[in-house]
């Protein structure tokens, strides 16, 4: 079959390989009809996520059908049409059953590794995204093998386009993730956005459906301040405005009562702070460019909360810890319980609450994937989201 | 250990005293910041290596060098994490949390002779007698083995045991059950404590070289509860990619 491989930093190919095979009976083949490039897959692309190897298949955000499925899987039946989290859970372990999907205990054969990093814990397994993350084989391909498959895979029952439903594989799920943990008061908080990217999209609508009172999103790109501006939502350019003047400016003095950062550690950014982020990070001294986190700890509003959705991967400095101390703040963060949300989303999308298609803004074959990794990451010609077909 | 063993390990945690350092022996803040910053370095690249050996020994030096800095201490045992008791004897203990009753657990280790399945490093246990157990280990060398006699047996608690006087490594271990919190299930601690050939100094080539007996505890642990929760190892053995025969 067709894959989009991982063959070093700044190369990612079209290749040949084996189509995948059932290899445990709880394990189910999906034939992939649409996949995205998610801004994540950047991170791998830039080289910045240790435990890559050549040859690694990509892709975390794909849908298909069940051509096949092992002899333990109840759930699932050939001929489903399905939307596969990003994450891959075992749902039996504590941190499963009690809906922190993304935390699974089991699901990540590569255990050793996250724990030497992240003090002894090992979240759960990706599709696509790395040896540390269990070296799943991911989904920007023709097939794919789904392990869990009763536990992951989500049917589609109703005749909503790919397109509808596609993004309730991550960046959906993820955005609204992030909006959900700052616990908005309806009609009263005030929600800062910094990243107008995909996930940036989708917390700032998120926002806005669990009722906030004003959504305030911050980028430096003209085509993604627009889009967030068609939903309603003012917008600040960084490179224009000073941002923490102007969010004090459009709150009042208060600040914003709950900020998300949906940038990153691959936050963009100025100054001297930004300049020594960038250059430890290609002496992978550190992993992580932190301007949007500064930014949210110093603008957030007394008493407000932090949500981190963007991914983080190792350490950071230079963290105004005083000022989010001073002003009583809560951090909320963490890789998205995707499982856990994508019911609920779903019926919001049937019922026309929201069409998550809004954000596509590139439609392509896997051929034509590694120039779009490219253009995604320069966000060159307007990109914003790119979707693959694999048999186009 | 002492020559009058077999005697139960104490009920609470055995000795675990650190090598003590004296101030002298604090490294400078910029020496540990440049050290923390290279061991992650080090961590990074030893994860990002795709050779075994190389991923082992990068990463442990590079842990090595983080721990270092985060502690202050400068002893290479320290630094690499081996744990001493004030007899001399390495400790190796580590903790998991499994969705199943104590009773169910408890059952599974005391069957003494299926004890291989849970520890890969263990080649077999012939059990004696009621007391009596004969234990092969797969060692670098080759294969060890000795008589151990069990010191405790608890049933849904607690089970213990040591080597017999006169064993080729001594050594003593003990494995709780004890009652998670909330509906968690079963906390399983294990506790293990042997005399490494060669002293300190063959623990820490030990170490270097890959044997690492607190990462085996881990993994046989996380297999445990993994067998017992699910029925099956998560895998991707054998799976679709773009390297040499498209396997995994
Ligand atoms: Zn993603
Ligand atoms: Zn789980």
């Amino acid at each position: 079959m067709k894959a989009i491989v991982w063959q070093g930093t700044n190369k990612v190919g079209v290749e040949t390989v084996p189509d995948p095979t059932l290899l445990l009976p709880t394990d189910a083949i999906v034939k992939i009809t649409s996949t995205a490039i998610c801004g994540s897959d950047l991170h791998l692309l830039d080289g910045v996520i240790p435990s890559m190897e050549k040859g690694d298949i990509l892709g975390h955000e794909f849908m298909g059908e069940v051509v096949e499925v092992g002899r333990d899987v109840r759930r699932l039946k050939v001929g489903d049409r399905v939307v596969v989290p990003f994450n891959i859970s075992c749902g039996v372990c504590d941190p499963c059953r009690r809906g922190l999907f993304s935390a699974c205990d089991n699901s990540n054969p590569n255990h050793r590794m996250a724990e030497a990093l992240y003090g002894g814990v090992s979240g759960g397994g990706l599709f696509g995204y790395s040896h540390m993350y269990g070296g799943y084989a991911g989904g920007q391909a023709q097939y794919v093998r789904v392990p869990f498959a009763d536990v992951g895979p989500h049917k589609i029952e109703s005749d909503l386009r790919d397109e509808q439903v596609l993004f309730l594989t991550d960046i959906f799920p993820t955005g609204y993730q992030a909006a959900e943990n700052c616990g908005i008061v309806p009609g009263r908080d005030v929600v800062a956005v910094f990243g107008a990217g995909p996930v940036g999209q989708f917390a700032a609508r998120s926002a806005q459906m669990l009722g906030a009172a004003h959504v305030i999103v911050i980028d430096r790109v003209p085509e993604r301040l627009a889009m967030a501006e068609s939903a309603g939502c003012q917008v600040i350019n960084y490179e224009q405005e000073d941002v923490l003047i102007a969010l004090r400016e459009a709150t009042g003095g208060r600040g914003p009562d709950h900020v998300i950062d949906a940038v990153g550690m691959e936050a963009h950014g100025h100054g001297p702070g930004a300049l020594v982020d960038t250059a430890k990070q290609r002496l992978k001294l550190s992993f992580d460019r932190i301007t949007a986190l500064r930014w949210a700890l110093l603008s957030c509003a007394k008493g407000g909360t932090v949500s981190l959705p963007g991914v983080y991967g190792g350490l950071i400095d230079k963290v105004p810890m005083g000022a989010a101390f001073a002003k009583g703040l809560t951090f909320r963060m963490g890789q998205t319980h995707t499982h856990r949300h994508i019911a609920p989303l779903l019926s919001r999308i049937e019922a026309g609450e929201i069409d998550p298609s809004f954000v596509i803004t590139h439609r392509a074959s896997l051929d034509d994937a590694p120039e779009l990794y490219k253009t995604f990451r320069d966000k060159q010609g307007g990109c914003i989201k790119v979707v693959l077909n694999p048999w186009a | 250990m002492s020559k009058d063993r077999p005697t139960p390990p104490p009920e609470t945690s055995p000795p675990t005293t650190e090598p003590q350092t004296d101030a002298a022996g604090q490294l400078p803040a910029l020496e540990r910041s440049v050290m923390g910053s290279v061991g992650m370095a080090l961590m990074g690249a030893g994860l990002r290596s795709a050779r075994p050996l190389q991923k082992i020994v990068l990463g442990s030096v590079g842990a090595g060098l983080a721990a270092m800095a985060a502690t202050g201490r400068n002893p290479l045992a320290t630094a690499l994490k081996i744990r001493q008791t004030p007899q001399g004897e390495v400790l190796v203990s580590d903790a998991v949390t499994i969705g199943k009753p104590a009773d169910d657990l408890y059952r599974v280790w005391r069957d003494l002779a299926g004890l291989p399945r849970l520890m890969t490093h263990l080649k077999a246990v012939e059990v004696l007698d009621e007391r009596r157990s004969h234990w092969t280990v797969e060692a670098p060398t080759g294969t060890v083995s000795w008589e151990a006699a069990l010191t405790a047996d608890e049933p849904g608690r607690r089970i213990a045991w040591a080597a017999l006087p006169g064993a080729a490594v001594e050594n003593h271990g003990e494995v709780l059950f004890r009652p998670a919190p909330g509906d968690r299930g079963t906390e399983v601690a294990v506790r293990l404590a042997y005399r490494p050939p060669g002293g300190s100094a063959g623990a820490i080539a030990a170490r270097l070289f890959g044997e690492e007996p607190a990462q085996q505890l881990r993994d046989d642990l996380m297999r445990f509860k993994r067998e017992q929760e699910l029925g099956f190892a998560p895998t991707t053995e054998g799976q679709s990619s773009a390297r040499a025969g498209g396997q995994a």
